[in-house]
């Protein structure tokens, strides 16, 4: 038989809860609404064969989750989501990780610029992909130019202390960034970096300034290199904050859908080569109208972030150290 | 005379380190902030200087008249209206219903408190893709298409808001309310005179987050409005795009008033929206 905890007994703990009640309510029946209801609903209507164009909907089990598995497009979104990811996170957090160190030491400018590194974090997706399309293009997009003139000269100093035995050591031929399907992943991961650079720059600067000074000036009396305080001192003890960040870049990595939405006009890139698992639910429930269908992909998605999370979990329980 | 010598040498050292990280530091920035550069001086060129091969940092004559053939262009009025009309609404209400919920697990002892704190985390770890496609149907059931209920009221709560606030209250000492309750002041006067006036800080981060995440969000927007009426900034721009083709020069124009609102609230709130930041991660 259970105890029952005596301020159960209490009137007042009761009257309190009651109190507590009312002021969770409104949350909590927003939250019912969009988010308790939906996650359950969402797993029912996975089972269907559920078309908004139609009254009747017909009940098919697992039907649509095989269906999925074995689709060859929704493979080609899995690739391109996990080399997206893949790509995306490890840059994303190292770049940011240095900026970060070098931005801790003693400056000037510090302020001014974080800022710059802040900037591109606020500003809205479809925005600056639009600004991100124009220096892709081919003919007169910045990029390009700025390639060709690198290239120039490239290949005019190596003609000239090779004493004119080379004469072109990098071919430029005007990459199509856009309309060729090797480059979409990279254009993506370029902008995904260069657009969360800020927001993590932030997060690791928080966490450094909490790396004690004594232990760096420790080190230094102990004759450690600024390399070997970095390998010893700082990662370690940053560990908790780059295992935050490396959760919320996974998680948002996952999710991409507006950038490619923007930069290929409405289209998953040429040949499929931007179709991420977004874009094959969105194309699923909102072009084509199976919502069934598209809710089962979206709980493969779940499945999948969900195994990427326990896997850094694991991880994580190795190698973060928290402080006690 | 050999100390002096690597005395020198030590100097020499120091200073060239501290150059390269300036350098790499400052090149860094150069290349953060090109993209918002070229998108400016883009919407200032004329039609001819747009389809230019070489590289043309600035406009010979400034052409300002291309903001005003790109906003007649489409009904960005109207789009602005939107946004600011569905971030406003978003982030007000959103601040006061997580406040109430914040205050009652932060001050309240009650009956499934835990349960239920961690039935909201819950929300947090599941994608909104999920979601997605019950809350669309939700949205056509209620006859909300192209209305500004469906683009307010879901996002009316954040879990994530729910629990920067709880922790935030949560560090001001429990002392002061039971104080607070003896001298007779309501529960409901204590949050609204003592508690959320010393939040202040807490409070604008999550306004702001909410306001440049509303004001941002474009899925949502895209498949539950039908009608320019409705449409706001972002998905407004999409369809700009798709009808003015290449003219880069316009679309930059276009651009660059779309992210001008969020640009001037960050440069004039970058204080409190970096300190947010960077409490949000040390939570983690």
């Amino acid at each position: 038989m259970l105890k029952i905890p005596l301020e159960m007994k209490s009137k007042r703990y009761w009257y309190e809860t009651l109190e507590a009640y009312c002021y969770l309510l409104p949350a909590f029946v927003i939250l019912g609404m969009f988010n308790f209801y939906p996650v359950l609903k969402s797993i029912y209507m996975s089972l269907f064969d559920w078309s908004l164009l139609r009254q009747q909907q017909y009940f098919i089990g697992v039907e649509n989750y095989q269906r999925i598995l074995s689709d060859k497009v929704f493979h080609q979104a899995i690739r391109n989501t996990v080399s997206y990811v893949v790509g995306y996170v490890p840059f994303s957090i190292g770049l940011a990780l240095i900026v970060a160190v070098l931005l801790n030491s003693k400056i000037r400018f510090r302020g001014t610029l974080r800022l710059a590194y802040f900037l591109p974090w606020v500003t809205s997706s479809v925005a600056i992909s639009m600004v991100w399309r124009w220096i892709f293009n081919q003919h007169y997009g910045l990029l390009n130019m700025i390639l060709a003139n690198l290239s120039k000269h490239v290949n005019s100093f190596v003609n000239l202390i090779s004493l004119g035995n080379i004469t072109t050591v990098w071919h430029f031929n005007n990459p199509n960034w856009l309309m060729d399907p090797k480059w979409t992943i990279i254009n993506l991961t370029i902008i995904g970096v260069w657009k969360s650079m800020g927001y993590n720059v932030v997060i690791f600067l928080a966490g450094l300034q909490n790396v004690p000074h004594e232990l760096y000036e420790a080190a230094e009396v102990d004759g450690a290199s600024r390399w070997q305080s970095f390998w010893k001192i700082t990662l370690p003890l940053i560990s908790p904050t780059t295992f935050f960040i490396s959760i919320i870049s996974i998680i948002g990595a996952f999710k991409l859908f507006t950038q490619i939405y923007v930069l290929y006009t409405g289209r998953p890139g040429p040949l499929n080569s931007g179709m991420t698992i977004v874009y094959y639910v969105y194309r699923k429930a909102f072009e084509q109208y199976h919502m069934g269908y598209a809710s089962a992909a979206a709980y493969v998605l779940f499945g999948i972030i969900f195994i990427f999370t326990l896997i850094q979990m694991a991880v994580a329980r190795r190698r973060v150290h928290y402080a006690s | 005379m050999l100390s002096k010598h690597l005395h020198w040498r030590y100097r020499f050292r120091k200073h060239l380190q501290r150059g390269l990280l300036y350098f790499i530091l400052f090149a860094g920035a150069a290349i953060m902030i090109l993209p918002f550069f070229w998108m400016i001086t883009s919407s200032l060129k004329a039609a001819d200087e747009i389809t230019l091969r070489t590289i043309q940092w600035f406009p010979k004559i400034p052409q300002w008249e291309n903001y005003k053939i790109a906003w007649e262009a489409a009904p960005f009025g109207t789009y602005f209206q939107n946004s600011f009309t569905i971030a406003l609404a978003v982030t007000f209400i959103e601040v006061v219903f997580s406040s109430l919920a914040a205050y009652a697990f932060a001050n309240f002892n009650f009956f499934g408190k835990n349960f239920l704190f961690i039935l909201f985390l819950g929300t947090m770890m599941i994608p909104g893709e999920v979601m997605l496609i019950p809350n669309y149907i939700t949205m056509v059931n209620f006859g909300w298409v192209d209305t500004y209920q469906a683009l307010i009221i879901p996002w009316t709560v954040s879990v994530f808001s729910i629990f920067l606030l709880r922790q935030f209250f949560m560090s001001i000492p429990r002392d002061l309310f039971e104080a607070a309750l003896l001298d007779g002041c309501s529960k409901f006067r204590y949050l609204l005179t003592v508690l959320l006036p010393l939040s202040k800080p807490a409070l604008v981060t999550v306004m702001l987050f909410k306001f440049i995440g509303s004001w941002n969000s474009f899925l949502w927007v895209l498949i539950l409005t039908n009608t320019p009426k409705m449409r706001t900034i972002p998905v407004g721009l999409t369809y700009f795009i798709s009808d003015v083709g290449a003219y880069y020069n316009y679309l930059m124009a276009a651009s660059t008033f779309a992210m001008a609102p969020i640009l001037v609230l960050f440069l004039v709130l970058q204080k409190q929206f970096i300190q947010g930041i960077a409490h949000t991660g040390l939570k983690g």
